[in-house]
């Protein structure tokens, strides 16, 4: 089946859940920056949760099916489609993902999945090096996608129970466990109210609001980072890495945004605020376990309802 | 030993103190080790600079403590093997200076040398790569002599060609692909150091051993 992309929306690219097993040669593990958001859609059309699908960022594409289609929309909120349930689009029928109305990261999964050929293992775009997904590039008007073949039979309407999905918000506060400079910025990263720049994009949400001051100028080495990773450089606005940020970087390390967080962070929108509160670790990994319980559970759920 | 938690999904394994071709090699061993024999969980292992770090997946965690006492068991025992051979030796092939070096000129008068002989100190040099990172296949080299040591440029370029080498504080390097950068400029490699797309993608890898042999503008232009 083809997808005609008649308006590829402001930046829509090609994500599953990334490229593992490569970060040694610098490659980062790029995919969808709300995994939990792919994941779900991607169950709710009978699909495995790593599947290629479309992230769709503020303003969504317009597409054209060449037959009749299950899609699922997650994350953020687009005017167009509804969210967290699946619906049938008809052969030539025009999907229209207008402006976001909540959120900035929307990922519709088509049944069958994306087909695009997989580049170090995933089909994710990396549009810094220009590889992956659709010629390393966002999506463009007039491109035509090829979405695999579903055969599977559907039961019924569904939609996700929202007491599973992230708390969601446009001035949330975020979980982080401590980085390895946190001493170097005393209690000031929980003080603050921060404000989300319009300079953020896959690799990195920038905030602004009160810049962190450092006590302490010990140079440092370049080291190991990970999405979630809140850098400090020396201007003091702090910058939450993402799925496509560096493997190693240079500026200080305030904190990590926890996993089951993250897409909090990746649905923040330009204005957006942000606050942060410290958890152990331990907490951070019990987290991790009921939100994969949570999907486990959505997971065996729907299985039932694709034959 | 030290572990470090890096975030709620990673562990930061010290290897040792300060960065010579000795850490750097049992570095590599470290990281072989724990990925010849991954613990349950562990899902990447990554050399860089003085240690490894060990990438889980947090959602199929158990137990945090048996993971880390894991790691750290084949740490020890790596670290008390005798390092193996050193690494692979990589001969990157640069033209120095003009239009491929903009930089040159400000690193010699730095040293206080010509710029022959900062070109003879760079390419006699005996490189080893400490980690791979920013951008995918950029080597993060360390032994630069001394004297070439520069800081970075203040304000960073807003385009670093693909191929450019540079030097950034006591690090050289090159750039795999076109990308902003801040080191200075001098002399650029015809080698595609990075592509994602051929058997063996990146052409460094951590603890390999690095020589630069200078070419002229001929030879550059017979490799591209």
């Amino acid at each position: 089946m083809d997808v005609n992309v008649t308006r590829a929306g402001m930046l829509t690219t090609v994500q599953d859940l990334g490229r593992r097993g490569f970060r040694a040669i610098g490659v980062p593990l790029s995919g969808a920056v709300d995994a939990f958001a792919l994941r779900v859609a991607n169950l709710l059309v009978g699909n495995a949760e790593n599947t290629a699908g479309l992230e769709c960022t503020l303003v969504g594409p317009e597409l054209i099916f060449t037959r009749d289609t299950l899609v699922a929309l997650g994350g953020a909120d687009f005017a167009g489609l509804p969210l967290w349930q699946p619906s049938v689009w008809r052969a030539g029928e025009t999907l229209r993902l207008d402006a976001a109305r909540r959120g900035c990261r929307g990922y519709l999964a088509v049944a069958g999945g994306l087909s695009v050929p997989g580049v170090l293992g995933s089909g994710s775009t990396f549009l810094r090096a220009q590889f992956g997904g659709t010629q390393g590039r966002a999506l463009k008007d007039g491109d035509v996608l090829s979405a695999r073949e579903f055969a599977r039979h559907v039961a019924g309407h569904w939609h996700v129970d929202e007491r599973i999905l992230p708390a969601y918000s446009a001035a949330p506060t975020v979980r982080v466990v401590a980085g390895a400079q946190a001493a170097e910025y005393g209690g000031a990263l929980f003080e603050g109210v921060f404000k989300v720049s319009a300079q953020s994009d896959r690799m990195g949400v920038r905030l602004g609001g009160a810049p962190l001051a450092r006590n302490g100028n010990a140079e440092l080495g370049s080291a190991t980072v990970l999405p979630g990773t809140i850098q400090v450089p020396p201007d003091g606005n702090p910058i939450i890495l993402m799925a496509d940020a560096q493997t190693i970087g240079g500026y200080p390390q305030a904190a990590h945004v926890i996993g089951v967080d993250l897409p909090l962070v990746a649905q923040l929108r330009p204005g957006d605020t942000v606050c942060f509160r410290e958890v152990s670790l331990a907490e951070a990994h019990d987290a991790a376990r009921a939100r994969e319980r949570a999907i486990g559970m959505l997971r065996e759920g729907l299985a039932q309802k694709f034959s | 030993m030290t572990l470090t938690p890096l975030g709620d999904s990673a562990v930061v394994v010290a290897v040792g103190a300060g960065l010579d071709d000795a850490v750097v090699a049992r570095v590599r061993e470290v990281a072989a080790a724990i990925e010849r024999d991954p613990p349950p969980g562990v899902v990447e292992v990554v050399p860089a600079f003085a240690s490894v770090t060990v990438y889980y997946d947090p959602a199929h965690l158990t137990d945090y403590a048996a993971l880390c006492a894991a790691i750290e068991a084949r740490a020890l025992r790596a670290e008390a093997a005798v390092p193996a051979q050193s690494g692979r030796l990589v001969e990157i092939p640069v033209c120095y200076g003009g239009e491929f070096g903009p930089d040159l000129g400000d690193v010699a008068a730095r040293a206080g040398l010509s710029r022959e002989e900062a070109v003879a100190l760079h390419q006699g040099g005996r490189y080893f790569v400490q980690a791979i990172g920013f951008l995918p296949g950029f080597g993060y080299l360390g032994g630069l002599p001394e004297r070439l040591h520069t800081p970075r440029r203040p304000t960073p370029r807003t385009h670093v060609p693909a191929g450019a080498v540079g030097i950034g504080g006591s690090l050289t390097g090159a750039y795999p692909l076109g990308s902003p950068g801040g080191w200075n400029l001098i002399g650029r490699t015809p080698l595609k150091l990075f592509d994602a797309v051929r058997a063996e993608p990146a052409l460094l890898h951590p603890g390999d051993r690095v020589r630069f042999k200078p070419i002229t503008r001929e030879e550059f232009a017979r490799w591209m």
